[in-house]
């Protein structure tokens, strides 16, 4: 067989792109996910700046100005305090923005080694670790959150960390389901043939590509954590009155739904966007993570093949 | 001294049932640069075989045990995990029936070949990358540099076969074991793979061993063949030797069943009738007898004991079956 005449090429040595950074490459493609990123980009640019941003002071009562209707001076009206809409809203974001971002990152640093170490090892370790897992998930989760947080005394740190843990078991259980697919492939087999060992097996074998469910799955963390906050500061655990935050802020307003609706209006609306950019964000994620998935412009290799 | 000798190897996976004897008592030595088929039919031992001197059987469930195996002497299975990570893709290789799904489909071609590259012969990043693209021309992809950049959903199967030897070969290994590694593939592809295969073992001396339910590919590639049935090996002997003088029930029967496509035979093809035995119960007698067109009385009465037919041809069967 004739040996193929290598290309030569344009630049000094032969390159490989890194596989993520040819899925990053794929992300900006993905329309809806470019808008999902920019608008959470925009609500957490806000949330940072909000001393800069809000026009008013969050929690400046003024009851002469009390549920107000959108106007010039308010831009979102006013609720029964008198208190600023829109700037509670862009405060109220840094509590519900870290809340969710936490709790995710709190979840996948728990509930995804823990899933593939229970699918990767099997046996015994997998037994123990999902009996455990169970535990967690014979409680209702928002009940187990509440109990969490009344044992460690209500503070939006504890309240993070209560959703990180009630959260943590549902995506370990989802990562070990997944593991346990993937680990039967020929590839695995194939690559353990090569002398890979278990750390090359589990990180680039196995995480790469149980990775678009897990996305999926942070998304949907994402959401929850926000809304669960909403539950537990409207419960009195959490977020403090009169300390902003979106649930809070959400929760209160329904008692002037008839007389104020924008009271309720814009924390739902901010949590509808942030949970829609996240959702689309995650579309995007799983799809620029797996390359079948890609829409590639016809290449050399498909046109060869 | 043979390269790999593999005496009395017993692979056995333990069930509700009870233990699943997988291989009973296989022996054979493979010598440098020899091409030894493997042959019989699905769930006679032969990739469980080829798993066990991979040391790829996973225990628990499964349990390898032999008098000897060992590979240019080391002693196969007095690896540790960690030993025998470091032979596995460096002195033996294995590649596996599906091209298709033998490779990662989110990772690059060369992520996948530099990562065995890069863990086997400790080279950096940029010479990982140019010795993967060596390899791939040798292999006969062209465009091997952009090629490292394709993902596997990319390629054919063909292609992806190729891709696998690429990497098996890739740290120069005494043994290539292919399980079935033509199976998927088309006719003409088939051809091209045993080609390919053919020559570059046959350049670089490694022995090989080579899977498959199909005598015409063991035919055109093989040196020796060891026929499998029910995880032990019935009747060995060189290719031509086999061929000419089958003296195994077995092999005559699986003769019968392959097709051949030049004419010289117009006869029907003949199915071998009823299944292979249960491998929880222990087989007293020949494993063979329940489907055997050609056994004799002393079939029924003892096991078979190995004899001898010809220079290393030998078959574990009472029937005469000279021409």
């Amino acid at each position: 067989m004739a040996l193929a005449q290598s290309p030569s090429s344009d630049d000094a040595g032969p390159r490989i792109t890194g596989s993520l950074r040819l899925a990053a490459r794929q992300f900006p493609r993905h329309r809806a996910a470019m808008l999902g990123l920019i608008c959470l980009a925009l609500l957490c640019l806000t949330a940072a700046l909000a001393t800069w941003i809000a026009p008013y002071d969050p929690v400046q009562i003024k009851l002469s100005a009390k549920l107000k209707p959108p106007s010039l001076e308010h831009w979102m009206g006013t609720d029964h305090f008198g208190r600023d809409v829109f700037s509670r809203l862009i405060y109220g974001g840094r509590t519900s923005l870290s809340v969710g971002l936490l709790v995710v990152g709190f979840a996948f640093v728990m509930g995804v080694p823990l899933g593939l170490a229970s699918g990767y090892f099997g046996g015994r370790i997998d037994n123990l670790l999902m009996r455990l897992v169970d535990a967690f998930l014979t409680f209702p989760p928002l009940l187990l959150a509440v109990a969490l947080v009344g044992l460690l005394g209500p503070d939006i740190q504890n309240v993070m960390l209560a959703l990180g843990l009630v959260q943590a078991p549902v995506l370990a259980r989802m990562v070990r389901g997944s593991t346990l697919a993937v680990r039967e492939e020929v590839y695995v087999t194939a690559a353990r043939a090569l002398g890979a060992g278990p750390g090359r097996i589990v990180l680039s074998h196995l995480l790469r590509n149980v990775m678009s469910p897990i996305v999926v799955q942070l998304t949907i963390v994402f959401a929850a954590a926000v809304v669960s906050e909403a539950s537990l500061s409207f419960l009195g655990f959490g977020t403090q009155p009169p300390q902003p935050s979106w649930g809070r802020d959400m929760s209160e307003a329904r008692r002037f739904l008839g007389e104020a609706p924008w009271m309720f209006l814009a924390p739902t609306g901010a949590i509808m966007l942030c949970v829609l950019s996240i959702n689309f964000m995650g579309d995007g994620l799983r799809d620029a993570l797996d390359p079948r998935a890609w829409r590639t412009r016809r290449t050399v290799s498909q046109a060869e093949s | 001294m043979p390269l790999l000798r593999v005496h009395n190897l017993r692979t056995r996976f333990a069930t509700d049932l009870g233990a699943v004897r997988a291989v009973e008592g296989v022996s054979f030595d493979l010598e440098e640069g020899e091409v030894l088929g493997l042959v019989g039919e699905s769930g006679s031992g032969k990739s469980v075989t080829a798993l066990s001197i991979m040391r790829l059987v996973p225990e628990p469930p499964g349990k390898v045990t032999a008098d000897a195996m060992t590979l240019a002497g080391t002693d196969l299975l007095r690896l540790s995990e960690a030993e025998a990570r470091e032979i596995r893709g460096s002195r033996m290789a294995m590649i596996f029936q599906d091209p298709m799904r033998s490779l990662n489909p989110v990772l690059t071609i060369g992520r996948q070949m530099t990562e065995v590259l890069r863990r086997h012969q400790k080279l950096g990043g940029a010479a990982a990358r140019r010795r993967a693209i060596e390899l791939l021309e040798t292999v006969g992809i062209p465009m091997a540099e952009r090629r490292l950049r394709s993902y596997p959903h990319q390629f054919s199967g063909g292609m992806r076969q190729r891709v696998m030897i690429a990497m098996a070969l890739s740290c120069n290994p005494r043994l290539l074991i292919a399980d079935e590694a033509t199976t998927a593939l088309d006719v003409t592809i088939q051809a091209q793979i045993i080609d390919l295969v053919k020559r570059l073992t046959r350049e670089r001396g490694t022995s090989v061993i080579w899977i498959s339910h199909d005598l015409g590919v063991v035919a055109g590639l093989c040196d020796r063949v060891n026929v499998m049935y029910a995880g032990t090996i019935v009747e060995s002997g060189p290719i031509r030797e086999l061929f000419h003088r089958p003296s195994h029930g077995y092999t005559l029967a699986l003769m019968g069943s392959a097709a051949r496509v030049d004419g010289s035979d117009v006869r029907r093809l003949s199915p071998i009738e009823g299944v292979p035995p249960n491998l929880i119960d222990p087989i007293p007698l020949c494993p063979f007898l329940p489907r055997c067109r050609v056994s004799v009385a002393a079939c029924r009465a003892r096991p078979p004991v190995p004899r001898q037919f010809g220079a290393g041809h030998w078959a574990s069967c009472f029937a005469d079956l000279a021409p």
